[in-house]
């Protein structure tokens, strides 16, 4: 507290204003502090991920707010496209980690500021990494990476005895932009709808059908799509598939998408376009951009502090013809596969004995299961592994061995994760098996 | 709404977690297509095949029709199933070749449940019925092979004779068929 105590007792004015005195629309639970401003600036870690459009406005915005321990992580490099927009970038920096350099840029900036880059994909780190956060921020434009961290984060949800335990939650704050429109939400993993749950919400992506595109074009997109679908895995002119960062690649599907247009008498297929359906490209807007983070940037703080109800929890936000708002309580999915599975504990007492037929007998005899058709698969060394599946018969005889091997022989440790899925449930059902120790504990 | 840092000073560090026995968890795709595979009731003319048991999201799937143009031919379709599944339809080329006026040479199968009207809600079956349906009412309609949409609605029994002639194995047209009879 002492250290930025002088310096900043100006430069924290505002915040000071809104966290050490209460407000009319202060959370009811609010207790002013100044430990408050102390804890945004000295404790609490906050991920973002994305350093694009949208990680570009989050970093600036939640770094001049006071966080300080602020992590980006972004597996892209700096393209020239991307200089109108994504302003903590330069022309020089073009062909560099967006992460790394949007990281300087910020500790350069803002005094204090301690921003940490990972130049990786998501998928690089495991669950020790992410568990160090206080909340997460996604600027992300691919619904993979989205449902990939909440999957994440649904993970480290722990549960006592059926009942969530509060201190695991890492609340996701999640924006995202097309063109002139865009969402911020806040999702408490566990409690409130997920990204799985409300998976409907995400346009699909636009797909023509196949014989409109092979027969009856009518629109540019038509036939760079035949182009795309059909001719380039025909004539395969580099013996490769489709790279939309090869400007060789997006010439040719141009010139033959055009060849197909003039065919079609149809106007409008341009190299732009091309690329644009090539490497399915939204236009980015710079101010939805803005407004967007600065929404999630407010859940941030609002969730860190306390001070203030959070979102509850979706809005839509669309500044196409004047401004629009519109806020909604997305509601959580009963058998959603994400986020209504609560682990159970399944407890073995003799591991070493036990074969896979006899636990296919609890999950099939056992009051608590009754299940018709149990189908099993489980993690092993990080790859799936299928114990079991009746269903199919060709699975079936390749899993059949394992009927009668023990759990242990077929890698099962304790703490092991098992899915089943059953004729029963809507969901699969997640078992955490528990060998009990066959020893008394030393 | 619960206030969820008051436990604002805590601090949380990586090294002490519950349970972090390194285990990976089974992403949402993944526990749908096993779902999916679990509840899979194929209609007798069907049957899969996974060369990796452990690896749901790759298959084949054959089909034998017993009725139809079709029958006594045996087709096989492989099946892929990306991470963003359910959200998006698996991708399904058809192995065989197939004198068929929805499924060209290269594969690609015009049917609308696995491209424009693809639900998330759709199964993997659903997919295995679309396709079965294609055998048996192939649809003039919405061709991906011209020629063969244009014999079927002139002249039937040209088509049949065309369809016969391509699961025997030989030329129909300027297009060399390989035999696929079972
Ligand atoms: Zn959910």
């Amino acid at each position: 507290m002492s250290e930025h105590q002088g310096v900043s007792q100006k430069r924290w004015g505002h915040l000071r204003k809104v966290l050490e005195r209460p407000g009319p629309f202060s959370h009811p639970d609010f207790e002013p502090s100044s430990e408050i401003l102390d804890f945004i600036m000295t404790t609490c870690k906050l991920l973002v991920i994305g350093a694009g459009g949208l990680g570009c406005e989050l970093l600036k915005d939640l770094a001049l707010m006071g966080f300080k321990q602020i992590h980006v992580i972004d597996m892209d490099t700096i393209e020239l496209s991307n200089l109108n927009r994504q302003f903590l970038f330069r022309q020089e920096d073009i062909g560099s980690s967006k992460a790394e350099v949007a990281a300087s840029f910020i500790n350069r900036k803002v005094k204090g500021c301690q921003v940490t880059p990972h130049f990786c994909k998501i998928q690089d780190y495991d669950e020790t990494f992410y568990r160090q956060f206080h909340l997460v921020v996604c600027g992300l434009d691919s619904i993979v990476a989205r449902r990939w961290i909440n999957g994440m984060l649904i993970s480290l949800l722990n549960y006592e005895d059926g009942t969530l335990d509060q201190t695991s939650i890492i609340p996701m704050i999640d924006g995202g932009t097309e063109g002139f429109k865009g969402h911020a939400r806040v999702i408490l993993p566990g409690v409130s709808a997920c990204i799985d749950c409300t998976l409907d919400l995400y346009p699909p992506q636009i797909t023509y059908p196949l014989c409109t595109i092979a027969n009856t074009p009518r629109l540019p997109e038509h036939c760079i799509e035949y182009v795309k679908i059909i001719q380039w895995p025909k004539e395969n002119p580099w013996g490769s598939l489709i790279d939309g960062d090869d400007p060789q690649h997006i010439l040719w599907i141009y010139e033959k998408s055009l060849e197909r247009s003039t065919q079609f008498n149809i106007v409008g297929v341009t190299y732009r376009l091309v690329q644009g359906v090539v490497k399915n490209i939204i236009p980015a807007v710079a101010s939805t951009n803005a407004v967007i983070a600065a929404m999630c940037a407010t859940e941030v703080f609002k969730l860190a502090t306390s001070c203030c109800v959070p979102l509850n929890n979706y809005l839509v936000f669309n500044d196409v013809d004047g401004i629009y708002t519109y806020t909604f309580e997305a509601e959580k999915k009963e058998n959603c596969l994400a986020c209504s599975q609560i682990p159970q504990t399944l407890l073995i007492q003799d591991p070493e004995q036990m074969k896979l037929k006899n636990l296919l007998d609890v999950f099939c005899e056992s009051a608590a299961y009754q299940m018709k058709n149990p189908g099993l698969t489980t993690y092993i060394n990080g790859k799936n592994k299928t114990l079991y599946i009746s269903t199919i018969k060709n699975i079936e005889e390749k899993t059949r061995e394992n009927l009668t091997k023990t759990l242990l022989e077929l890698g099962l440790q304790d703490g092991s994760e098992i899915m089943v899925a059953d004729l029963t449930s809507p969901n699969v059902l997640s078992v955490r098996l528990k060998f009990a120790s066959k020893n008394v504990d030393t | 709404m619960i206030k969820l840092f008051s436990l604002k000073q805590q601090k949380k560090d990586g090294e002490s977690s519950p349970r972090s026995n390194n285990q990976k968890k089974a992403t949402a795709a993944q526990l749908r297509i096993t779902k999916d595979i679990n509840e899979l009731n194929l209609p007798k003319t069907c049957n899969t095949e996974f060369p990796d048991a452990d690896d749901l999201l790759s298959f084949k799937l054959i089909i034998c029709p017993d009725e139809g143009f079709y029958r006594t031919g045996r087709f096989v379709f492989s099946f892929k199933v990306g991470p963003n599944y359910p959200h998006e339809p698996p991708k399904v080329k058809c192995e065989t070749q197939v004198y068929h006026p929805n499924i060209d040479q290269q594969g690609n199968v015009c049917l609308n449940i696995l491209r424009e009207d693809w639900k998330p809600v759709l199964t993997i079956n659903s997919i295995v019925y679309g396709l079965q349906y294609l055998f048996l009412e192939p649809n003039p309609e919405d061709p991906l092979n011209k020629e063969a949409a244009e014999v079927l609605t002139s002249n039937r029994r040209l088509f049949e004779q065309n369809v016969q002639k391509a699961m025997r194995g030989g030329y129909v047209g300027g297009t060399y068929f390989d035999r696929c009879l079972k």
